[in-house]
């Protein structure tokens, strides 16, 4: 116990010091510890994110603190940026949240690692209710060497075509169901004077989803799990050059607009340039939809937005009903909490979260929650066709896999990203791409 | 020490107490010494900010060393020092020495001229980021195609925008340096020389030049070795990209601690930014310390 208060201690003293350190020499870029909780002190704390989902979780705990009164739960909402970054400083200092938003993979497994989140093990089957109430495939990502550290807490995402219906029209063009037919595509837009895929290069993350699904569509799921599994050499595997050399093709051919590298994902710039009809074409993850939705209400509503799976590859290994993306995000409940954080956390995932008002408010915004038995309220749904489409894509999918900036370390991660990037802007070649990444293996 | 002995005459010889520096090394020995042991230890260790610190030898340095991120992003470093420098340093004295007279529209002018001083690094790469969007930005919005440049995601232009963006929120500051630096010559220097029939531009490389020469050490040292903390501007307007273009060391810093989560190859980083930002402040400081005592207003 001693023992452990000694590293606590010093750990603590470390983050101090790092953080003091770094404000030194970056003047005044820090942001302020977590805010301390008004009313009762030793309330459950939640952090979440801004955007999409923010006020279906705004309610849904709204509802719960009205209910219960004795377990409230405090709130907060940071930028999904921000808060990766903020969350686990505060975690590995002691101060974090009772409830840790998460994507599974290999940042939870960290968090596993060191012993910062509980096991949900027993809760969950003492209550099968709530392990029903999800679907199959999504749970699974919450779980690291058989027990359940993770729980998914809104809606599957996909990653998904997205086409203008209008300017394909104009152009008398069909949805490429074939990567050669893409490649065809790209010259017949370009000669419109319109750009075959928008990218939010700037941001990095949506150029990895072209690898992805390249790499799923041609070699399959098993690649990914191999350099997951920190196989060494696993990134030499033939289908990982294949796709990145598609890519620089696609590159090469025009097939991405104008100063691609200069679009930001988070400012929704590269969703706008779809709906706006000066891109035909984006790949870009499911919640997309809600942004649209939202800020192209008419674009959305009178179905000018198409979207299919990404296009099979000729002689490619993998299915073509494989998906990547993110299954959902997660809940983790902090193992430093109280035992009366504690105690209310799983209520609320007991009783609080996925009520039939959460759900329903989940698909008004225009997103397909991970549980079970909803086919009914899709249809229901003005967005049914979007709904029903993605959640019959997530319930069909013989393999589901995680974004891989997500799945792998965060350091194999950053590498990958920064590295990817350059392969885009053809300042490195698919073997030495793939020459770095087998130096991460294991990092 | 006290100063309440002595005559004055003693006081003026051995300068102002020595006491009167007690509060501010307190702060820097809790706020920066301390941390920088804390680091130079972190940086002989492995740790991931969450699990426990583990003691790793040299490890952490041998791959910040040889790492060629590192080595591009002190090249990157180095060339955005000496291209600010070139760019705020004629600017900022000439703005100044323009503001410093007392007509009333150059005073309007100057409070123009120091609005940027007002805004958040943040805010202002927000703004530029809106900007310079190739799509939806200020070329774009007002139909002038030269402007819709690829002006972030080109890898040769992406540093020069980064430099001009520095420029526009520190120039006012070093002109507010310099303005103040011009208003302490007396003016009785410049009627002399009107006198002895010196010209405008001869004035300013004859006199405020020269007087300005400790203004001049002050600014660039803080020019220089403030562009080895120039993190939140660029964090928000480029990451670092394209690519590595951008990846100044201080975001590498940034970005190796907080994004791939290795603590002990991002304290090696700050180490070595340390010690770059002493060994410049230093020689900046030689350069412009060879008379230190030499008034510079004799005759005045």
């Amino acid at each position: 116990m001693e023992m452990q208060m000694v590293k606590l201690t010093l750990r603590s003293a470390a983050i101090a010091v790092t953080a003091a350190a770094v404000s030194i020499s970056l003047a005044a870029c820090g942001s302020s510890g977590p805010a301390s909780s008004a009313g009762n002190a030793d309330s459950a704390t939640m952090w979440g994110l801004t955007g999409g989902n923010q006020p279906v979780l705004q309610k849904s705990i709204d509802a719960w603190n009205k209910a219960h009164p004795d377990e409230a739960i405090k709130l907060d909402f940071f930028a999904n940026d921000a808060y990766k970054t903020k969350v686990r400083t505060a975690v590995g200092a002691g101060q974090g949240p009772t409830f840790i938003y998460g994507w599974g993979g290999g940042v939870l497994k960290s968090y596993v690692d060191s012993g910062q989140v509980a096991d949900m093990s027993d809760f969950i089957a003492s209550n099968p209710d709530v392990k029903s109430r999800y679907l199959p495939s999504v749970l699974k990502n919450g779980v690291i060497g058989g027990k359940t550290y993770a729980l998914p807490n809104n809606n599957v995402q996909p990653v998904v075509l997205y086409y203008n219906k209008e300017v394909f029209d104009k152009i008398g063009a069909q949805a490429p169901k074939t990567w050669d037919e893409l490649m065809a595509l790209v010259p017949k837009f370009k000669a419109a004077g319109i750009a075959p895929f928008s990218l939010g290069g700037q941001s990095k993350w949506p150029d990895l989803m072209w690898l992805e699904y390249l790499v799923e569509r041609i070699g399959g799921p098993d690649v990914f799990a191999n350099i997951a599994a920190n196989k060494p050499g696993a990134w030499s595997d033939p289908a990982v050059k294949e796709a990145l050399s598609k890519i620089q093709e696609l590159v090469d051919a025009g097939g991405f607009v104008n100063g691609f590298s200069s679009i930001a994902a988070d400012s929704n710039a590269d969703q706008a340039l779809l709906y706006t009809g000066k891109a035909a074409m984006i790949l870009q993850g499911g919640w997309i939809y809600q942004g649209m939705k939202k800020d192209a209400a008419d674009f959305v509503k009178n179905g000018k937005l198409g979207y299919i799976t990404f296009p099979s590859v000729s002689g490619g290994k993998g299915d073509p009903a494989n998906v990547v993306g993110n299954p959902s995000n997660f809940w983790s409940i902090s193992s430093k909490a109280t035992d009366s954080q504690k105690k209310a956390a799983l209520d609320y995932v007991k009783s609080g979260m996925f009520t039939d008002a959460d759900t329903q408010a989940l698909i008004d915004s225009g997103a397909v929650p991970v549980t079970t038995g909803i086919e009914s309220k899709l249809a229901a749904s003005p967005d049914k066709d979007f709904l029903s489409y993605v959640y019959g894509m997530a319930k069909n999918a013989p393999s589901f896999t995680l974004s891989w900036d997500q799945a792998l370390s965060p350091a194999q991660g950053d590498a990958m990203l920064a590295n990817l990037d350059q392969i885009f802007l053809k300042k490195i070649s698919p073997d030495q791409f793939v020459s770095t990444m087998n130096a991460t293996i294991g990092k | 020490m006290s100063i309440s002995t002595g005559s004055s005459r003693r006081v003026l010889e051995k300068g102002p107490s020595g006491w009167l520096a007690a509060p501010a090394l307190v702060f820097f020995l809790l706020f920066a010494i301390i941390p920088l042991f804390g680091v130079l230890f972190l940086s002989f260790t492995k740790w991931d900010g969450l699990g426990e610190i583990k003691l790793d030898g040299l490890s952490s340095w041998t791959t910040v060393l040889t790492d060629p991120v590192t080595g591009n992003a002190l090249w990157v470093t180095a060339k955005i020092m000496f291209f600010s420098f070139i760019v705020q340093a004629p600017i900022s004295l000439l703005l100044g020495v323009f503001t410093s007279a007392s007509q009333k529209y150059r005073a309007a002018l100057a409070v123009l001229y120091f609005v940027p001083l007002l805004l958040s690094s943040a805010a202002v790469a927000i703004a530029y980021k809106a900007l310079l969007d190739p799509n939806f930005g200020l070329g774009p919005g007002l139909g002038l195609p030269f402007l819709a440049q690829d002006w972030l995601g080109n890898s040769d232009l992406v540093l020069f925008v980064v430099v001009f963006v520095i420029a526009w929120q520190f120039v006012p500051f070093h002109t507010l340096i310099y303005q103040g630096g011009v208003r302490q010559i007396p003016a009785s220097l410049y009627e002399a020389a009107q006198i002895d029939g010196a010209g405008r531009v001869q004035q300013f490389f004859a006199i405020t030049l020269p007087q300005l020469k400790y203004t001049i050490i002050t600014s660039s040292t803080l020019m220089v070795v403030g562009s080895l903390a120039y993190f939140d501007l660029v964090f928000v307007l480029t990451g670092g990209g394209p690519g590595y273009s951008t990846r100044l060391l201080p975001l590498h810093m940034y970005l190796t601690g907080f994004k791939a989560n290795d603590m002990g190859a991002a304290s090696a980083l700050g180490v070595i930014l340390v010690v770059i930002g002493l060994a410049l402040a230093l020689i900046l400081q030689r350069l412009g310390g060879k008379n230190r005592n030499a008034s510079q207003l004799e005759g005045a």
